[in-house]
């Protein structure tokens, strides 16, 4: 038998394992990315095999942990593809002043990058106060990260750039106090951000939300998962609420397409229509 | 030889700046050139158009930009897009990933080529043209040692020799050859399956 046949079996029964004893189910997330990542781990770990590592995540928790965090961390950006942002700002901001109160979910938050230039956007035009965003992710670990609100700064000059381009009206400087190697982001922008843990294989909806923002997640799921966690969404927005994707992902060919009006082409902010 | 073709897909590797050898070898092959093609070019940073939308013209082939959870088809060449890597699923899919860049490159020839080994196996022909850093040379070898095809640029004809040559250092490398050979190998290669 091939080594890559092996690794194959291997992999599916440590999957099979993780949902047994955790409940964490990663059986639908897209293979060719998961491999890699599971790859990427192992290599840092001290066993040859993934057999041999099996063992070790299924009866200790901290290797568990450690294997959700390698193969589930998203990487990000504050104000990530500017262009999305301009648009927030422009075609859902008007939408978002007619609620009384603004509920939104970042599903799949990671470092909390988005979550944060969200609430600095919502901030600037005066909506952060009636506003509440709810931040899940997967990975406790990362959660903690979230929620100090620290990103090197090395970073910043990068986002500082992004968030010119994104439309914003102050010095990014202004939203964060530099420490050492690190830049603390404003107290100010953490109040209205709950960060909890939440898995989208397994979990239940949040109720009544205006905007869901799950950008550069769903590339990683398989087209059932990808469908079942747009059932979710789906059930999570209230009508006339908005529905954000990553750049590269659509609803084509998933259980809402033509249910979900594209707002503005390219940029995947979608909208759920209201009941006839 | 009956029964299933030996090669199913080509994936290509090339640097900034491969926009013209890209224009030849896709310029040179014909419209039912029947391999779906898989390319990863490094674009520079802040860079614009879409390789897909300038490469248009000059190829036979339908040119495009690979959107996640496509389905791969014959006749068509796909681009990874800008910041993204590019990678094929074993159900012949598409799939992107904003995972951290390797060795400085998103997209990254390895990553695609890796994967590639992975899903198609012995049915894959990877080619490594012009570029100026040593990214594809561990892809090219994972697709010889997956028992697929692996050809590399003529480093004497490449503008910039160090990607052909870091592949052609990493290990055995079936075909070195100049650009316009590679696109005849290729027509050979792919001949009987192609009508006419």
């Amino acid at each position: 038998m091939t080594t890559d046949r092996l690794e194959e079996i291997e992999l599916r029964l440590l999957l099979d394992g993780i949902l047994a004893v955790y409940g964490y189910d990663f059986r639908d997330y897209a293979e060719a990315s998961l491999k890699r990542r599971v790859r990427h781990w192992l290599q840092a770990q001290p066993f040859t095999t993934l057999s041999l590592a099996q063992n070790a995540i299924l009866r200790d928790r901290a290797v568990f942990s450690s294997f959700v965090a390698g193969i589930t961390v998203n990487v990000s950006e504050m104000f990530r593809d500017p262009e999305f942002f301009v648009a927030l700002r422009k075609q859902v901001v008007p939408f978002l002043r007619t609620w009384p109160f603004i509920r939104i979910w970042v599903a799949g938050c990671s470092g909390g990058e988005e979550a944060y230039s969200l609430a600095i956007v919502l901030d600037e035009e005066g909506l952060l106060q009636r506003s509440r965003i709810y931040a899940t992710d997967i990975n406790e670990t990362i959660l903690d990260r979230a929620r100090d609100g620290i990103l090197p700064l090395a970073e910043m000059q990068k986002f500082t750039r992004n968030y010119q381009r994104a439309g914003g009206t102050r010095a990014f400087a202004d939203y964060y106090t530099a420490r050492y190697d690190r830049a603390l982001l404003a107290g100010r922008l953490k109040e209205n951000i709950l960060f909890t843990a939440h898995n989208l294989s397994v979990d239940a909806d949040f109720g009544e939300m205006q905007m869901i923002l799950c950008r550069n997640v769903l590339i990683y799921f398989n087209r059932d998962l990808k469908n079942r966690v747009l059932d979710l969404f789906d059930r999570a927005l209230t009508s006339g609420g908005f529905l954000c994707l990553g750049l590269k992902e659509s609803l084509d060919g998933s259980s809402l397409t033509g249910l979900y009006p594209e707002l503005s082409r390219g940029l995947r902010i979608y909208r759920k229509s209201y009941p006839d | 030889m009956s029964g299933r073709p030996r090669y199913q897909l080509v994936v290509i590797g090339v640097s900034a700046g491969g926009l013209k050898v890209l224009k030849s070898l896709l310029g040179a092959l014909p419209g039912d050139f029947p391999w779906p093609i898989l390319i990863v070019q490094h674009l520079r940073a802040g860079g614009d158009s879409s390789p897909a939308g300038v490469l248009r013209r000059y190829a036979a082939l339908r040119l495009k930009e690979a959107d996640a959870g496509e389905p791969v088809v014959p006749r068509t060449a796909y681009f990874a897009p800008a910041n993204y890597h590019l990678l094929l699923e074993r159900d012949l899919t598409l799939a992107l990933s904003v995972d951290p860049p390797v060795r400085y490159a998103r997209p990254s020839v390895d990553v695609l080529f890796e994967s590639a080994a992975d899903a198609v196996g012995a049915g894959v022909i990877g080619i490594v043209l012009t570029g100026a850093n040593d990214d594809g040379s561990a892809g090219l070898q994972a697709i010889r040692s997956a028992g697929g095809l692996v050809i590399a640029q003529d480093p004497d004809e490449a503008e910039v020799a160090q990607m052909p040559l870091a592949a052609i250092h990493a290990g055995p490398i079936d075909h070195i050859l100049p650009l316009a050979q590679i696109a005849s190998l290729l027509c050979d290669l792919a001949g009987p399956e192609m009508p006419s």
